[in-house]
């Protein structure tokens, strides 16, 4: 066990943890960056299809701007988003696509003349003109008004984190992979650093930080094997704030499901394919999303079209299999050439995984978990609530601009515009502290790891398994807490997640061989996930509305009258369960209205948007609220969005 | 094949002979160790290793993330050829199933080896980043790319770093410094970028010995194995042309 020292600790080695290590070591500071696996490994290589950013290249972009790409992203979110939030990452997301571009991501660019594409399912020439070539070009996707989406083929993630990596490795940042942080060291609301437990020796090191950053990315592995995230996706950075026992998590129960998860592994299948003209057809071939939603058919926000294929599936109407009912994914009206170059990813997966040739047959697809927009949650300067010092950024945040919904391309863009301005506060709030802990602080808490991992090691056996309690979580989040939802099925999910969570203080190690022991590992992180699906589920059952990805087959409303508002969990020390409060969303300026696709029921404020903005800043800081560099609304473009609302969602699309 | 016209015949049976070595342990030995497992449809590596360590031993290590073939974790010698064990399906495979670590890089215990510390070596080695010719101004316009060159730099790029073109190189195998075909694969990509201030004769200076384009003898294993079937011959033919073409005139001869 040893004690170290850095100005800025970063844990997690995905784009929003480089891209925030990357301002404090231009700064001059001392960055010190732990992962699970090397950079280039981490979940953010597998974002497919495209990054949003209004730049308005490409003529299907024409006219569009960041105000347009607001009020997409808040519509996108239920209203569940925090519009000042959502305003600062519209008009950061432009800057931070071109500084990508500077540091060579090979973007996909404007062809000039005739482009072929296909556009609800009808073959369309676009001439695009001379002026426009090679500027970087967009692809469409859900829910947006505009072609928006910036891309690199179908590996757009992939693209942008070797670049990243590459100023990360140009700037002699120190990456320590195969490192696991295992708590938070933290005194009097202020944190200062972590403990991690090394996964090639097993040694624990104390890391004491003047600032440590969550980037740790998703917990879509709660749901076990029925989601499209990486294995090392199992909330981390959610459940070490979570243990502090201050930190809050926010709207937990707001979980994506992917429309186009690959039958049978789970795997991504890009929306690229679908803003590219791919169609949903049921067992009988048709398009039934044509049906469903005439306007934006195929390209609805992923909630109405997971909710959608879910229907289609009950009436009967999806295609049988061994692994259960799926709908088709067909491209194959987009030829080969198309599909082996602009979605050569998406080429590879199917060849590889399920041996089929998309050019030639459908693909087998079903809704799967896919993206939490839950998590710590922080303010705008992604200052955790409660917990001075520490910081969250990416999936693993809660910062809060997806709400109930996040809309296709936009967490790509979220990692990177989070931890640039992020990372930039990081930076200036490290410069002006000093490190004042005693290092008797960070032995307790190295003292604490070791008795975890001793109790591990100590307990005897009882026949029960970390596997087994791990699948047994996935199997009732995935029955229970999916696409649909009911109080009935909830209340039996939180029931039994509370019998789960008792029997995994009975079970043992099988096997504690020296070194890392990979069994060990998996058990020093099952009980969070447990709290995590505990959280999950909870949440969903008190929410009874209906609103994104939240969607209660007995509560069908969007209730803005009761829970225009956003779920805090925390979980007290020493507390069998979690304690649930809730915060208003945040200013409102964009009134909450009709998302304008998936024929919501919506029940209206009962107060005036004015007296819930006068209120929202004190109700905010009761419930943890840190204060922020600029005070709250700074940064708000007040009615900025007026004269674009009206707009169609889609003024040409079939011209 | 669709998921709805799997043929269910009688299982197979499938015998995997997997290496085992945990260097942390003094008493721990290099050997092979066998186990059985029942096949499944659809059945790919990172199915079956998972179900070896849960259900028969749970001290054995190996790596995977995003098992969708894009993170690169996964690179191990499968019948004693590199490959990525998450997208190789066991259909494909015979009954009896030989899984090795990849050789060049550092075991950490098991099927799993060090390749995060080797790849970040030969960033810094070969400066795999942009040399930017000017400071980023925010609010411009971006630089405009030819969209044809931007698919050639994309081509480079693909490359996932998992280390089965250095495991399959007869040079790398003995010479811990050359770059292999991912580095060349790399320095051609930025070679490439007009975004890039170095010029040919920087480049020059960084691949032109024997741990770069040089110490490469033709065997190409490299392109024989890579998972992403990545134009590493090409690439090759670009350097070398390039790197020709820029030698000083001393050397040239």
């Amino acid at each position: 066990m040893r004690i170290e020292t850095t100005d800025v600790l970063v844990i997690g080695g995905g784009l929003a943890g480089e891209r925030c290590a990357i301002e404090s070591a231009t700064a001059g500071l001392d960055v010190t960056l732990l992962s699970l696996v090397p950079p280039r490994r981490s979940h953010s290589c597998a974002a497919q299809g495209g990054m949003q950013a209004a730049l308005g290249n490409c003529v299907k972009a024409e006219g569009d701007e960041p105000t347009i790409h607001f009020l997409d992203t808040v519509r996108g979110s239920d209203w569940g988003a925090d519009q000042e939030v959502a305003t600062i990452f519209a008009h950061e997301a432009p800057i931070a696509v071109r500084e990508l571009a500077h540091w060579g991501v090979p973007w996909t660019r404007v062809r000039p003349g005739k482009n072929t594409y296909f556009i609800k399912g009808e073959k369309v020439e676009i001439d695009e003109p001379e002026e426009n070539a090679g500027l970087i070009t967009h692809r469409d996707f859900g829910g947006t008004a505009k072609w928006r989406a910036c891309y690199a083929s179908a590996g757009t993630g992939h693209a942008v984190l070797y670049a990243v990596d590459g100023e990360v490795v140009r700037l002699g940042i120190r990456v320590l992979d195969r490192v696991e942080a295992t708590t938070l060291i933290h005194e009097g609301g202020r944190c200062w650093g972590a403990v991690s437990r090394c996964l090639r020796t097993g040694e624990l090191t104390a890391w004491l930080a003047k600032s440590t950053v969550l980037a740790t990315g998703g917990h879509g592995r709660i749901y076990g094997q029925y989601t499209t995230n990486a294995t090392i996706n199992e909330g981390a950075g959610a459940v070490l704030a979570l243990e502090t026992g201050e930190v809050p998590l926010g709207n937990m129960e707001a979980v994506q499901f992917h429309p186009t998860g690959l039958v049978p592994s789970g795997i991504l299948v890009t929306e690229g394919c679908r803003g590219d003209g791919g169609f949903l057809l049921n067992k009988d071939g048709h398009r039934f999303m044509v049906d469903a939603e005439p306007e934006k058919q195929e390209l609805a926000s992923r909630d109405v079209v997971s909710r959608h294929m879910m229907n289609e599936i009950k009436r009967g109407l999806g295609v049988s299999s061994d692994f259960g009912e799926h709908l088709w994914l067909d491209l194959r009206h987009l030829g080969e050439e198309h599909l082996r170059t602009k979605l050569r990813e998406v080429w590879d997966i199917c060849r590889d995984f399920n041996g089929l040739d998309p050019a030639r047959e459908p693909i087998p697809v079903r809704p799967i978990q896919h993206y939490s927009m839950g998590g710590v949650r922080v303010n705008k300067d992604g200052e955790a609530y409660g917990m001075r010092g520490l910081f969250a950024v990416g999936e693993a945040a809660c910062w809060d601009l997806h709400g109930f919904n996040r809309l296709g391309g936009n967490s790509l863009a979220e990692t990177v515009v989070a931890g640039r301005v992020i990372g930039a506060r990081v930076a200036e709030r490290t410069a002006a502290t000093s490190l004042s802990v005693s290092t008797d602080v960070a032995q307790a808490f190295l003292a604490d790891t070791a008795k975890r991992i001793a109790l591990w090691r100590d307990r005897p056996s009882t026949g029960g398994s970390i596997y087994g309690v791990r699948d047994r979580v996935a199997e009732i989040l995935n029955e229970k807490v999916g696409v649909f939802r009911t109080g009935d099925e909830l209340e039996v999910a939180v029931a039994e997640l509370e019998a789960v969570q008792r029997d995994v203080a009975h079970i043992g190690l099988r096997s504690s061989g020296p070194g890392v022991d990979p069994e060990l590992t998996a058990a020093m992180r099952i009980e969070g996930m447990v709290r995590l699906a505990r959280i999950t589920a909870v949440g969903a059952l008190e929410r009874t509305e209906s609103r994104g990805a939240h969607a209660r087959t007995d509560y069908p409303t969007r209730d803005d009258a009761h829970w225009l508002n956003r779920t805090l969990a925390r979980w007290d020390t020493e507390s069998d369960g979690p304690r649930l409060t809730y915060e208003p969303v945040g200013l409102l300026d964009l009134p909450p209205g009709d998302r304008g696709y998936g024929k919501t029921l919506q029940k209206s404020m009962e107060t005036s948007i004015d007296a819930y903005n006068q209120r929202a800043p004190g109700q905010m800081a009761e419930h943890g609220a840190l204060a922020t560099d600029e005070p709250m609304g700074a940064r708000m473009l007040w009615g900025a969005w007026k004269g674009h609302e009206d707009r169609p969602a889609r003024p040409e699309r079939n011209e | 094949m669709s998921t709805d016209t799997i043929q269910l015949e009688t299982p197979r049976r499938l015998r995997f002979e997997i290496f085992r070595f945990n260097p942390e342990d003094p008493a721990s030995e290099p050997h092979h160790q066998t186990f059985e497992l029942e096949e499944q449809p659809f059945m790919t590596l990172y199915i079956a290793l998972n179900r070896i360590r849960e259900e028969q031993d749970p001290s054995l290590q190996f790596d995977f993330a995003c098992r969708s073939a894009i993170c690169g974790s996964c690179g191990m010698l499968v019948n004693g050829r590199p490959r990525l064990a998450c997208n190789t399906l066991t259909r494909d495979l015979g009954d009896t199933i030989r899984l090795e670590p990849l050789p060049v890089f550092k075991l950490i215990g098991d099927l799993s080896v060090d390749t995060g510390t080797w790849f970040r070596g030969m960033a810094e080695q070969v400066g795999a980043w942009i040399e930017e010719k000017a400071p980023f101004q925010p609010h411009a316009e971006e630089e405009r790319m030819n969209a044809d060159l931007a698919q050639a730099i994309y081509e480079g790029e693909r490359c996932i770093e998992c280390g089965c073109c250095i495991a399959g190189c007869g040079v790398a195998n003995v010479n811990p410094d050359f770059v292999g075909a991912a580095g060349l694969n790399r320095i051609a990509r930025f070679m490439r970028d007009p975004r890039d201030a170095r010029g040919d004769e920087d480049w020059f200076e960084v691949v032109s010995d024997e741990n770069g384009v040089f110490g490469c003898i033709g065997l190409m294993g490299c392109h024989d194995v890579c998972p992403k079937e990545l134009p590493l011959l090409e690439q090759y033919a670009f350097l070398r042309r390039k790197m020709l073409g820029s030698a000083p005139a001393e050397e040239r001869n």
